[in-house]
């Protein structure tokens, strides 16, 4: 069915550097996506609330301060108990390499480092999604 | 996920669901509707529209704060342009709305336009079933930043909620016909910012030239973000909706709002039936053809489109 493609882009916890997310939630609207943008600071409980109210096909989430091994899976889980285990999940932001498959164990589809082009995570959402 | 159990228990990922399936025109969700249609009608429905960057957001969000702390069940729908271009949308009225998401009482879904050009989303009504079915108590539908002519808000809503600012333009601006006509309640926004008091003024005059002698429109000046003035303008918007029920004014917005509805999804269902009979045998390019060779004119064309239709029968 031809329907746009929803993504929640979040930015969880405390920094409050958002460029990167607002460069790839306009990449995605150029990309004919419909991208609910939810601002700075926001809790897991927020995100996942949010993706579930705006039905959402993924979520992608930025985070730059280095909490990202505890709020991306938190998000995941929450996502889970709401009801909401189809929902792509996806990261970027200042990650180190090593925490990288500890992050994908948790239900992290992917994450998308630095320097990335945001092409291929477009691709990536494209693929990936789990509903028609 | 079974969307009609969900419906039934109070469920809002079903409930989110069934607004995706309406907005992707899936006709299944039509049926979950009409099935549901027997809890519909209790809701109020508030309109919040105004120019881009007045507040909307802002000042619904502290509304429905206010309705919650009387521990009313409270649902927003936020509209906001869709890219001519692309099809794609950044919808970013939850921004203003970040401490409502997980509010147990508050579902909020934000939209974007897709093409409809009155500063809604053809699916807000839809939307506005699904969550009146869920048991809101109040639902409000923030549009679009309007110009002066996007309007179809009034169209769904009872009352009308113009979210002002002062500096916009010098008071000709106040006098065009359109979008100032639909207000029921005005709120001056950002009201400790010079101008403040000239933009009420100027709004006032304006009303005074209105021939409604009846009811005339409250104006109020607040300060969304520091929620002043936030009970005050609750409270107009009260009176109005007194005002409308006791005028007998409320059912007859009502009536007009599904006589509108029922046009709307007619001329929807043509269209579809025009697009499945494109599919058959490209009548409307034909068409499209002799008129663009001088052939015939375009209203011939329309008769002849619409002879094809009634002769195919129930596409």
């Amino acid at each position: 069915m031809n329907r746009p493609i929803r993504v929640l882009v979040a930015k969880p916890g405390l920094d409050g550097h958002d460029r990167g997310a607002k460069v790839v939630a306009r990449a995605m609207r150029d990309a004919g996506m419909e991208v609910i943008y939810t601002g700075l600071r926001q809790t897991p409980e927020q995100i996942a609330e949010a993706a579930i109210q705006e039905d959402v096909d993924c979520v992608a989430m930025s985070i730059l301060s280095g909490a990202h091994n505890y709020l991306f899976p938190k998000v995941v889980q929450l996502l889970k108990e709401k009801g909401g285990e189809d929902i792509l999940v996806i990261g970027g932001g200042v990650i180190p390499e090593e925490d990288i498959p500890g992050l994908k164990e948790a239900g992290i589809a992917e994450i998308f480092t630095p320097g990335t082009p945001t092409s291929v995570t477009i691709e990536f959402i494209k693929n990936n999604i789990k509903r028609n | 996920m079974d969307i009609r159990a969900g419906i039934a228990a109070g469920n809002k990922r079903a409930a989110a669901r069934l607004i995706t399936m309406i907005e992707n025109g899936e006709p299944e969700a039509v049926e979950i509707i009409k099935e549901n249609y027997d809890k519909i009608g209790t809701a109020r429905i508030i309109g919040v529209t105004g120019p881009p960057g007045a507040g909307k957001s802002t000042v619904t969000d502290k509304l429905a704060k206010l309705l919650r702390k009387q521990g009313k069940k409270v649902a927003i729908i936020a509209v906001d342009p869709t890219s001519p271009f692309s099809g794609g949308a950044i919808l970013g009225d939850r921004i203003r709305m970040s401490d409502l998401n997980t509010d147990e009482g508050v579902f909020i879904r934000s939209m974007g336009t897709r093409g409809a050009l009155g500063g809604l989303s053809k699916s807000v009504n839809g939307a506005i079933k699904v969550m009146d079915i869920l048991g809101c108590d109040y639902i409000f539908v923030e549009t679009v930043g309007v110009g002066q002519s996007e309007i179809d808000i009034v169209k769904v809503a009872d009352t009308v909620l113009m979210v002002m600012v002062p500096g916009l333009g010098d008071d000709i601006q106040a006098i065009k016909a359109g979008i100032m006509e639909i207000g029921d309640v005005f709120a001056v926004n950002k009201s400790d910012r010079e101008g403040a008091e000239k933009t009420a003024t100027e709004i006032e005059l304006m009303l005074d030239l209105n021939g409604n002698t009846e009811y005339r429109p409250p104006v109020k000046n607040i300060i969304a973000k520091d929620n002043k003035g936030i009970e005050e303008l609750w409270e107009a918007i009260e009176k109005h909706h007194e005002y409308m029920i006791s005028s007998g004014n409320f059912n007859k917005r009502r009536q007009k709002a599904i006589e509108t509805e029922i046009l709307e999804i007619f001329k929807q269902n043509l269209l579809d039936k025009i697009e499945r009979l494109e599919k058959k045998g490209e009548y409307l390019s034909d068409l499209t053809k002799k008129v663009f060779n001088k052939q015939i004119d375009p209203y011939t064309a329309a008769q002849e489109l619409s002879s094809i239709l009634s002769k195919e029968g129930g596409i």
